[in-house]
């Protein structure tokens, strides 16, 4: 995980593009500067990073089963709890499922537990849209590949 | 198509600040509910769960977008009702 750019998951541990689902690993950094101001002598990793985290696991399931042809943006985020601090170090694991396919959009169900204890959960809605450009998509699969997982095409 | 209707309604004031009173067979989504394109998510979604079918959003805007047809035709609420019920008996079938 490195907050400051939004790259919030580490590794792919389980992707089942049957369910479907997607598990990801994720370590928060023993230091960052967004720890600076959130919170000065009790670092928290904020509640907006932790929905970005469950959004991005959200959105690769997504690219997953639709081989990154399009690009999903977030639209919506419901019934979202946190219910723990999560402090530097932290070893999260990151769950989503599709809990319903839509024509252009999906709706998602994720969450955040490290152990057994949970630190957050929402359902997040997505908008499926063609990539912007080449460069975007690119980047997509870049982190993709890096995250460890292949588009289902590539698969092939 | 009463009781899609009613199903649809319901469902169009829950996801809106629509009151339920105001929504009639002959209001225009968009035109005269003003419901705007998240909200509409929220609809799509809510009625692709209670009629258990794929609201083909994509394929109409892209027909509305090309001007092939108007937006009368899926998003005046009775012909969306029409439409809800033609996919729910292809789907049932």
């Amino acid at each position: 995980m490195r907050l400051e750019y939004f790259q919030m998951l580490d590794e792919l541990e389980a992707l089942n593009l049957d369910e479907p689902s997607i598990v990801v690993r994720s370590r928060v950094p023993d230091e960052s500067t967004v720890f600076e101001g959130h919170f000065p002598g009790h670092p928290l990793v904020p509640g907006v990073l932790l929905a970005e985290t469950m959004a991005q696991a959200s959105g690769y399931l997504l690219l997953a089963l639709d081989g990154c042809k399009r690009m999903v943006f977030l639209a919506k985020l419901k019934e979202a709890n946190f219910r723990n601090f999560v402090p530097p170090g932290t070893e999260m694991t990151v769950e989503a499922r599709r809990i319903h396919d839509g024509s252009g959009y999906a709706v998602m169900q994720a969450s955040i537990t490290s152990g057994s204890k949970k630190l957050a959960d929402a359902q997040l809605t997505f908008r499926i849209v063609p990539f912007a450009n080449d460069e975007l998509k690119a980047h997509v699969e870049r982190e993709a590949a890096r995250l460890g997982f292949l588009p289902s095409n590539s698969a092939q | 198509m009463s009781s899609t209707f009613d199903t649809v309604a319901d469902i169009i004031a829950n996801a809106s600040d629509v009151e339920r009173d105001s929504i009639t067979p002959d209001s225009h989504i968009i035109n005269d509910l003003e419901i705007d394109s998240l909200a509409f998510l929220d609809i799509a979604f809510e009625i692709d769960q209670a009629f258990k079918i794929q609201i083909p959003v994509e394929k109409w805007m892209e027909e509305i977008n090309q001007g092939n047809v108007s937006t009368d035709e899926y998003f005046l609420l009775k012909n969306l009702c029409a439409r809800i019920d033609q996919l729910a008996d292809a789907t049932a079938a």
